[in-house]
């Protein structure tokens, strides 16, 4: 996993709340049995005017010139700002894997959905929970060429008006993303426990033990 | 945090409810505290803990990246048999016989299966009797049980909490996760409990109770939070509407659903294939039956409704909170204050091609599916025969669906002459699976028409792209199948 530490970058505003995980990458494309190539086709029904299909090549595809991210401004943008509750619906990993692959490494709202919020931290991206207020600020504040700077060392976002906003994310899963730590090996460094664990419960639930 | 310190709302069908918030600072442990402390295998100093996971559910579509990674780090499933595989997602709902006519389907049905027969890992395929929708298949073979953790690679695993079982949906790291060391690392949620209080009306279902939660508490009302369901409108509904009501937590925000367990979850456990069996049997029951919050339990938040005033629900909009009773009109954007909100309900008029005013009840509908892991029961499809009294489809309506969940309920449904009801009313009988539900088979909307859907989610193009998907009880679905519109189940009831 690519570790997350400081990042520069131009924002992107999706204006929309509950942005749920179909939209971000709709289920045609949970078929590939890859974790690879899922960036073309994020937020597909939005971005084309045609129906993606998997494996379909998107560079002749009808653009959606209204959709956000085919505005020339935005391309680039490896932040997504967006509203509410985004995330939510299916627990598709594809959702994080698609916004990796095309380029996004933080998302800035003001809730996001549990299931996509822990995927998140998984694949390297970084979703910063900030207050609604802060949030909305920072879409009228959005002008073209708009950059944010984050520090997930000093859990900070550097605004280009000079302003430093605070953000804090728990310090295990800062801990990993920060170094790009692989979840098992970590896990499998309390093997011990876990065993004393199942030895233990044996005792209290054997039925759950009976297996060949 | 949208209802936090409301003391009183009027829903929109005019009714007053209570909703209100307690706090209280009694030892008490709830349901979701002992199945928590129950599992804590290593807790961090910042408080996330290693939880051992008992059960895993896999399905072909969050697998194979994970399958892919165990391979490529050369490990090795730490208890191989915690798992198990079917598939269900892609599998087609006829003609199986010739197999899966989709290239790319196919290749992921096969890849499960060659994972499985890699890995060690029990799969029921699409031959065998056994198969259907995860989280039917689950409770059904009794291979998810009260006490467990449950995971799967699907974010209605919450289902199986009807059975209090603490069952959550997963991603594909976590999937590989869990695999590799039958553990997650999980950070503990808050308590809420959704009381639902007295009895329902005639023609309210499980799918109305918890489509009118929904409707009242938002799609993010739970987030953070496990719910646990309780009061007498929940502790009468069968283990079938049980699961129900915990399959569309997730709808609400929560990952996690739980009921506490009672005879009737005993009962439903008692001699199926992977259920403990003798003296494990009668253990199993002495330490299932404290599984209920304590009396003085400490929840963060309560929430109660009335069971009475709930009416049959439908789903106007593009998210499960968009709901009304179907005696209710749509809404007017005009009248919503915050700006959002009257966004989001402006974008999911134009998607659904409503007018604000138009009444539910005059929604005409162009496809009816009857099946997901919300609603493909042996009750769900009782409920649906039940409601069609002789009569055939609307000539407007082009499809009805019928898909039991699992291959047993099929012969069950068969065995009790169901199928030949639905024939005879010129619907589909078909074989297990999610088919519609997300419309990854050959299953599906095509863009602009209206389905009544038996399902949990009515997102933009889930059930085919452009498709307009309203959510509903069985009886509903079927009762609008032979009407064409929308009809007021309560009153034909
Ligand atoms: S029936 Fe629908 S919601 Fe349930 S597991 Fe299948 S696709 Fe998911």
């Amino acid at each position: 996993m690519q570790a997350f530490t400081t990042l520069t970058a131009l924002v992107a505003p999706l204006d929309r709340a509950n942005v749920d995980t179909d939209a971000i990458i709709p289920k045609q494309f949970l078929k590939s049995i890859r974790r690879a190539g899922f960036g073309p086709y994020l937020f597909d029904e939005w971005r084309y005017l045609d129906r993606g299909e998997p494996e379909m090549d998107c560079s002749n595809r009808p653009l959606n010139k209204d959709f956000v991210l085919n505005q020339p401004q935005y391309q680039s943008a490896q932040i997504l700002l967006t509203r509410e509750n985004f995330g939510c619906g299916s627990s598709r990993e594809h959702a994080p894997w698609a916004l990796e692959d095309y380029g996004f490494r933080a998302i800035i709202a003001p809730s996001f959905a549990d299931i996509f919020f822990n995927n998140c931290f998984k694949n390297g991206i970084l979703p910063i929970v900030l207050p609604a207020e802060t949030v909305d600020r920072l879409f009228k504040e959005l002008v073209d060429g708009y950059q944010l700077t984050i520090d997930l060392q000093a859990q900070t976002i550097a605004t280009p008006s000079g302003e430093t906003i605070g953000f804090s994310v728990d310090e295990n899963r800062r801990y990993r993303l920060l170094n790009g730590l692989d979840d098992i090996a970590l896990t499998l460094q309390h093997a011990d426990k876990i065993k004393a664990y199942e030895a233990e419960r044996a005792k209290r639930a054997p039925w759950l033990f009976r297996e060949a | 945090m949208p209802i936090r310190g409301i003391a009183y709302l009027l829903v929109r069908d005019g009714t007053p409810r209570v909703p209100y918030q307690r706090e209280t600072n009694m030892a008490g442990k709830t349901l979701y505290d002992k199945l928590w402390d129950d599992h804590v295998v290593h807790t961090e100093d910042d408080g996330s803990c290693l939880i051992y996971i008992d059960r895993q559910l896999l399905h072909e579509v969050t697998s194979p990246q994970a399958f892919d990674g165990m391979r490529i780090s050369g490990r090795k499933p730490w208890r191989v048999a915690r798992n198990l595989a079917v598939a269900d997602h892609n599998v087609p709902t006829s003609g199986r016989a010739q197999g899966i006519a989709d290239p790319v389907s196919r290749l992921q049905v096969q890849t499960l299966e060659n994972n499985c027969a890699e890995f060690g890992i029990t799969e029921f395929d699409m031959a065998d009797i056994r198969q259907g929708i995860v989280h039917v298949v689950g409770p059904e073979q009794g291979a998810t049980l009260p006490g467990m953790t449950v995971v799967c690679g699907d974010s209605h695993t919450s289902t199986h909490g009807a059975s209090a079982a603490l069952a959550f949906g997963i991603g594909t790291s976590e999937v590989e996760h869990a695999l590799a060391t039958q553990t997650l690392v999980q950070k503990k949620a808050k308590n809420m409990l959704i009381k639902v209080n007295g009895k329902t009306g005639p023609g309210v279902t499980a799918k109305d109770i918890v489509l009118a939660i929904i409707g009242q508490i938002g799609t993010a009302g739970g987030t953070g939070y496990t719910i646990e369901f309780g009061g007498d409108a929940i502790r009468e509904l069968s283990m079938e509407g049980r699961m129900t009501v915990c399959n569309m937590a997730i709808e609400a925000g929560a990952r996690a659903g739980l009921i506490a367990c009672d005879e009737k979850t005993i009962e439903f456990y008692r001699d199926r294939p992977y259920s403990p069996k003798g003296e494990d049997w009668n253990m199993a029951v002495r330490y299932w039956e404290k599984l209920h919050s304590d009396a003085d339990a400490k929840f963060d938040k309560v929430i109660e409704f009335d069971a009475a005033a709930i009416k049959p629900q439908v789903s106007w909009g593009t998210s499960p909170e968009m709901v009304l009773p179907v005696d209710a009109s749509i809404p007017d954007p005009t009248q919503e204050a915050d700006p959002v909100k009257k966004q989001s309900i402006e974008r999911a008029l134009q998607y659904m091609g409503l007018q604000a005013g138009q009444k539910i009840t005059d929604i005409k509908l162009d496809k009816v599916f009857i099946g997901s892991c919300t609603n493909s029961r042996i009750e769900d499809l009782r409920a649906a025969a039940a409601a069609i009294k002789g009569r055939k489809k609307a000539a407007s309506v082009k499809q009805v669906l019928v898909v039991p969940g699992s291959g047993l309920i099929k012969q069950q449904a068969e065995a009790e002459g169901l199928d030949k009801i639905f024939i005879a009313a010129d619907f589909e009988w078909r074989e297990p699976g999610c088919s519609m539900c997300l419309a990854m088979n050959a299953d599906r909307l095509e863009p602009g028409e209206h389905c009544a859907s038996t399902s949990n989610r009515n997102f933009e193009g889930r059930q085919g792209y452009g498709g307009r998907t309203h959510l509903v009880s069985p009886a509903m679905a079927a009762a609008a199948a032979i009407a064409g519109h929308f009809v007021n189940v309560a009153e034909e009831a």
